[in-house]
């Protein structure tokens, strides 16, 4: 039992933190935003340089071999910045199907481009009527020779413009919702037949719809079994959802001290508005629920190295669903209590808000991980 | 960070449950787990059990019978018992007093106190609010007044828990009237039997009798009863309030009721299945249980952190335990009042003993909701707990 970080975590967490606060603070990030495809190719290379890029890959293909703890102290610190560039579909879920499913020659081909910070990646899995089921695949991949030809839409597919590569969802075989019969494809983005229109989100990022017309791959194209990529999926997206959870605390820990700070400089009535107890209520109830999120972030990232995967995936259900919670509760909050400047684009609060929220809706918003760990047995 | 208990931890567990198993008396344990109260000899018994296996004051430092375990045990330990479920030890005197005596008090009194403590030989109860004190518990009247080798003690306690059981009282009283309120307070402990000390029921709202006014008239105590230095009473009062961070979560005894309600609600049907298979129920009892994930995290945190630095510097998180630990507390008896729905209304006059054999076991259920409304209100209230978040963790 031991909840502290090792030395050489803290100094990751030191190093990304000290990077992080050089290179990003509100006005950067304004800037940052208006660069091409939404994000700054010179914060993507300092992450690069400081081995951040390369930290969850095995030394044996260039990396650091760390584990979820640091992959959660990055996403944390992420989080708190409200990092635009993509780290969670490059380096969290691209690597993720690189490490847990790809063959060698697909490691050697794409695990250097990434660590070295010379390439991009962008999860193509949303579709029209998919929602949040990972099964639920219209998009095909049908063989042709040796290779496959894809077709269909993918929809919010964040980095999507961006992106050297594509890896895509695809159905192999069976219907739209059959737990079988889904592939994950490597497409490089320039592949004919692509078409994408991108546009930023609510929370500053940005995406891409992205059509796939007779796009052709080779045999090399496809990430372990085509047929049975649903398992692979579905541990890379519980990985993915627990950064998200990190990712969460951070920027809740950041809107908790922003907004404290603003109880206490902000006067009305000749006080500073933080000597009323009505506030300082919500704002201790604000802390209550950042704790009680990072503690199910803490589970999360443990969890995803449980051998069973039905309790990984119960457990990281679980977390997202008290994140979910805590996030919208400190978001909304964070807002009241700012009053009318937390209404405005000026005031950075608004912002951590927004990415909260969209934090929420992505793979899987409360109620629906709510659903999963009823359908997991519970949790006691 | 690794989340998992090690080897030892593990042994350790399986140790102490294979003891309650072996060990509560099962007529105990039964009460328990239907929300029915205890006899005192029931209570006494149980604890004489855990004091001859060496356990009865597991926290105290070893010279005066503790265990040296650590954190991480002491939470194992209080976990098992609240999930077998077994009695806990008297707070009021293994808790509470007992840590203030070998902290503060004489040799003469570690000598008279302590044994009897550990062996429940004296039923202890706390003497702090009184009628007009509460969540100000500063501004205590009780008066303690000095002549010759006595104090004359008047005023009245009020919330004494189960001080129709008890043979010691620890009591704040003012000793100096002209002080800042916190300054004149001293910590003074004496026989309940004293001539002078009146205790008159409270029956609450559940119809339980768990709580006490208590009347001093003119009570004759010797100044040796005085912990202590005079007037530093407020300072050993914060130490005992302070010194049972990490149990008031009472996780395990949320796992049991979870447990129970799983099991009630395999049993009662609505629409022709059992309630456990209605979604919406499903949810409401997932919902809770990953609160109580979370909470039992939340505290492992503060177990680990205690273990690793020592009790002196508090681990902030420690002021989420009381807040969430008592809103999932009640949260469970609302569902236990959800799953019974109608039948939660017949009410056992005859009391809640178990004696009225007519009475269905569902009669304990509503009374139980009543009663742990209690929890988001003793030990500090939740606004007193906002309260220190506020000051102590936000700097507000």
């Amino acid at each position: 039992m031991d909840f502290d970080l090792s030395e050489e975590q803290r100094l990751l967490k030191e190093s990304v933190d000290g990077l992080l606060n050089d290179s990003y603070d509100f006005d950067s990030r304004k800037k940052y935003r208006a660069e091409k495809g939404g994000w700054s190719k010179a914060v993507w290379s300092k992450l690069a340089e400081q081995g951040l890029l390369g930290l969850p890959f095995p030394e044996a293909d260039g990396g650091f071999g760390a584990g979820a703890v640091e992959t959660m102290i990055v996403m944390e610190a992420l989080g708190k910045a409200m990092v635009l560039e993509p780290y969670l579909p490059t380096v969290v879920i691209s690597g993720g199907f690189l490490r847990h499913g790809g063959s060698a020659a697909q490691k050697a081909a794409h695990v250097p481009g990434i660590i070295d910070g010379s390439k991009t990646f962008a999860f193509a899995q949303l579709e029209k009527n998919s929602r949040y089921d990972l099964s639920d695949v219209v998009t095909t991949a049908k063989k042709k020779g040796d290779g496959w030809v894809i077709d269909g839409e993918k929809f919010v597919v964040i980095n999507g413009e961006n992106a050297d590569t594509l890896v895509v969802t695809a159905r192999t075989k069976g219907g739209q919702r059959d737990q079988t019969g889904i592939g994950v494809f490597l497409v490089p983005a320039d592949a004919r037949g692509i078409a994408k229109k991108g546009y930023p989100t609510q929370d500053g990022l940005h995406a891409a719809d992205i059509t796939f017309t007779g796009v052709e791959v080779g045999a090399d194209a496809v990430i372990g079994d085509p047929e049975n990529g649903l398992a692979l999926i579905e541990r890379v997206v519980d990985e993915a959802r627990t950064a998200l959870c990190a990712e969460a605390v951070g920027a809740m820990d950041e809107s908790l001290k922003t907004t404290v700070e603003y109880l206490k400089t902000r006067k009305q009535f000749g006080v500073p508005i933080g000597s009323f107890q009505t506030l300082q209520h919500r704002a201790a109830d604000m802390f209550v629920a950042v704790e009680q999120a990072r503690s199910m972030s803490m589970f999360a990232t443990m969890a995803t190295d449980f051998e069973n995967a039905k309790e990984r995936a119960t457990a990281v259900a679980a977390a997202k669903v008290q994140i979910g919670k805590s996030a919208k509760f400190v978001g909304q909050q964070s807002i009241q209590l700012h009053g009318g400047i937390g209404m405005t684009q000026e005031a950075r609060i608004g912002h951590y808000f927004k990415r909260l929220t969209m934090i929420e809706n992505t793979f899987g918003d409360t109620e629906y991980h709510l659903r999963r760990v009823t359908e997991g047995g519970g949790l006691v | 960070m690794d989340l998992s208990f090690s080897k030892e931890e593990v042994a350790f567990r399986d140790e102490v449950r294979e003891f309650f198993k072996n060990n509560v008396p099962p007529e105990t344990r039964k009460k328990l787990v239907e929300g029915r109260h205890l006899s005192k000899d029931e209570m006494v018994a149980w604890w004489r059990i855990l004091h001859k296996k060496g356990w009865g004051v597991s926290h105290w430092p070893k010279e005066y019978g503790g265990t040296g375990w650590s954190s991480v045990q002491h939470y194992i330990f209080n976990e098992e018992l609240q999930m077998h479920p077994a009695p806990a030890p008297l707070a009021f005197g293994v808790s509470m007093v007992g840590p203030v005596i070998y902290t503060f008090g004489n040799e003469a009194q570690k000598k008279q106190y302590l044994p009897r403590i550990a062996n429940v030989d004296d039923w202890w109860c706390q003497g702090f609010s009184e009628p007009g004190s509460g969540s100000d518990l500063a501004s205590l009247k009780t008066k303690a007044e000095r002549k010759g080798d006595k104090y004359i003690i008047n005023g009245q306690k009020t919330w004494t828990t189960l001080a129709q059981h008890a043979d010691m009282i620890f009591c704040l009283c003012r000793t100096d009237t002209n002080a800042k309120k916190q300054m004149g307070i001293s910590f003074i402990v004496f026989d309940m039997k004293s001539k002078g000390v009146t205790v008159r029921p409270i029956e609450t709202i559940d119809g339980g009798h768990e709580v006490n006014e208590v009347f001093f008239d003119d009570v004759e105590v010797p100044v040796e009863n005085l912990i202590g230095e005079e007037n530093k009473g407020w300072d050993y009062a914060k130490f005992l309030l302070g010194n049972e961070r990490t149990g008031i979560a009472r996780v395990g005894v949320s796992k049991e009721r979870l447990r129970r309600i799983r099991e009630l609600a395999s049993k009662v049907e609505s629409g022709g299945k059992p309630i456990i298979q209605d979604q919406g129920f499903r949810e409401k009892l997932a919902a809770c249980e990953i609160e109580l994930k979370a909470l039992e995290l939340t505290q492992l945190r503060v177990v680990a952190d205690e273990g690793k630095h020592g009790k002196g510097k508090p681990n902030p998180a420690s002021s989420v335990l009381k807040i969430k630990g008592s809103e999932i507390q009640q949260t469970t008896t609302e569902l236990l009042m959800e799953v019974i729905g109608p039948f939660a209304a017949p009410y056992d006059e005859h009391g809640e003993d178990g004696s009225n054999e007519a009475m269905d076991w569902t009669a304990q259920i509503a009374p139980s909701y009543f009663n742990n409304r209690k929890v988001s209100i003793y030990g500090g209230s939740n606004e007193i707990q906002r309260n220190i978040i506020t000051k102590a963790v936000l700097g507000l």
